[in-house]
């Protein structure tokens, strides 16, 4: 289980998260949403130790991620997943090199082995044939799925997605959460996303989290949030415009 | 005297004292960068494709304009030199004065300069765009060193690659020297090469040797941390390439100085 207690963090005097509590189950999808510009995404990189709190603490298993560095931070990233918002592929390897990669250097493979592993994680995003190809050359919907297999591929207990719809046309935005969805019913991993594609991502998660002002205001199950009397999470998921002030 | 005034004549030495931390601050990133790159270096698992890879990129893709700058530096300067050497009646010594030139001071100097044109804001413009583009942190949240990766590699191929590209340019220009001073002014050949192995000695090959060793480190050092400290997008890139490169042409220019009083 994730844990996050009073966590804090300012940048230059803008406080961006202020005092924010969350717990993640295991192997449920647990969903941020909140407007843009609200803390997401630097939420996310305080879980996947980037970024390090000026207050607070993350407990992943009872450890305390936000007091490690170098090797121990390192042991618990190698538990971990991530996908990033504009998919972060390594551009000067192929798709399939990009997937191949954290087989070789992080698990150390024998070759044959990361060949069938890696044509077996681009097969479950739908994504034969495109291994000699470079990131440039596939389209951003391909790029977000070889971005998955990439996280994937490892078999991490904890995966995070920044965003991982941006940018897309919504039926592909559906497309990459069933994909989510299908992927998360056959690996059981734990899954941290943050997002504001309202109303899809209640179709795939388990619990909804709303970050307002640097705070979780509202956390339950979709259906819970989507009848929420909460003024701040109404507003939002019906894209009212006092919500984005 | 108020709390505002008192406030006033104190500024300029919070300015100052801000200054100075974010100075010292900077500084101590700077070096700190450099020993931890240094220590991904020399200690394994060791990234022999990185390492052959980054030789190409800052060594054998600048082999071309070192040819070229070096061969017109050593015509301009056997030519230069004879017209200078002739006034005084002293031509036989071109070879020599051409040799020491360019072995101590222009051959190191010169191809750092040019590897740091060609090779050094290539280097800080993919760095940064890896980092932008969230690569650095893909490669850090899989628990693997960014610094083993992308700036160790590119330091030891600096430590390797500028003294052989140093070597080039000084054979080249040495050879362009002659060109002009024998085959186009009329010396002879033996007494440019002859007079070049009486005044030549070991000391001004190493001088350019460790000169160029030390450019190397310089140039890599300070692209890869400009680099990987890039600002917001495409502008931030744009100013870390500039910055990078600039930088680094200075610092040559300085090093060189003090080496040059410090180094037989």
């Amino acid at each position: 289980m994730i844990k996050v207690e009073g966590l804090r963090k300012s940048f230059g005097g803008n406080a961006v998260l202020r005092g924010l509590d969350l717990e993640v189950p295991t192997g449920a999808i647990t969903v941020i949403i909140g407007r843009s510009g609200g803390g997401k995404s630097v939420f996310l990189r305080h879980l996947i130790g980037l970024v390090r709190p000026d207050a607070g603490r993350i407990l992943v298993d009872g450890v305390d991620v936000a007091q490690l560095g170098g090797r121990p931070l390192d042991d618990v990233r190698r538990r971990y997943g991530v996908v990033f918002q504009g998919g972060a592929l390594f551009d000067s390897m192929t798709c399939g090199e990009n997937v191949a990669f954290p087989l070789r250097e992080k698990l150390r493979l024998p070759r044959a082995e990361i060949t069938k592993r890696v044509d077996a994680a681009l097969g479950q995003v739908g994504l034969e044939g495109v291994e000699t190809k470079y990131p440039a050359e596939v389209s951003g919907g391909m790029r977000k799925r070889v971005a998955i297999a990439r996280a994937l591929v490892t078999e991490p207990e904890i995966v995070f997605f920044d965003e991982p719809t941006t940018g897309l046309d919504p039926v592909l935005v559906n497309t990459i959460h069933q994909l989510i969805a299908d992927l998360h019913r056959r690996h059981r991993f734990t899954a941290v996303m943050v997002s504001h594609e309202i109303p899809e991502i209640f179709e795939i998660a388990d619990l909804v989290g709303m970050l307002y002002e640097g705070r979780i205001v509202a956390i339950g199950p979709p259906a819970a949030i989507q009848a929420s009397d909460n003024r701040i999470v109404r507003q939002f998921i019906r894209g009212e415009p006092e919500a984005a002030q | 005297m108020t709390g505002s005034s008192a406030a006033a004549l104190l500024r300029p030495f919070d300015l100052l004292g801000g200054w100075a931390i974010w100075l010292v601050a900077s500084l101590g990133r700077f070096g700190s960068f450099l020993v931890e790159a240094l220590v991904a270096m020399v200690s394994p698992p060791f990234k022999f494709g990185a390492f052959v890879d980054r030789i190409n990129f800052i060594g054998f893709r600048s082999l071309l304009i070192i040819l070229l700058t070096g061969a017109f530096t050593g015509m301009v300067l056997g030519l230069q030199i004879f017209l200078t050497l002739s006034r005084f009646g002293s031509e036989a010594f071109l070879g020599p004065a051409v040799a020491l030139s360019i072995i101590r001071e222009l051959g190191p100097v010169l191809a750092a300069l040019m590897v740091t044109g060609r090779a050094g804001s290539a280097l800080t413009a993919e760095i940064g765009i890896m980092r932008i583009t969230e690569q650095i942190d893909a490669l850090t949240v899989m628990a693997l060193s960014p610094m083993r990766y992308l700036v160790a590699p590119s330091i030891f191929a600096g430590i390797l690659t500028f003294p052989l590209m140093t070597s080039i340019f000084d054979v080249i220009g040495i050879f362009g020297g002659y060109l002009v001073g024998v085959e186009l002014l009329g010396l002879s050949p033996g007494t440019y090469f002859g007079e070049m192995q009486s005044f030549v000695d070991i000391g001004d090959v190493l001088l350019g040797f460790w000169k160029s060793i030390s450019f190397g480190i310089i140039v890599t050092w300070v692209c890869t941390y400009k680099g990987f400290h890039v600002g917001h997008g495409a502008e931030g890139v744009a100013r870390a390439t500039t910055q990078a490169v600039v930088m680094s042409s200075v610092l040559i220019l300085v090093w060189d100085y003090f080496l040059g009083t410090v180094l037989p």
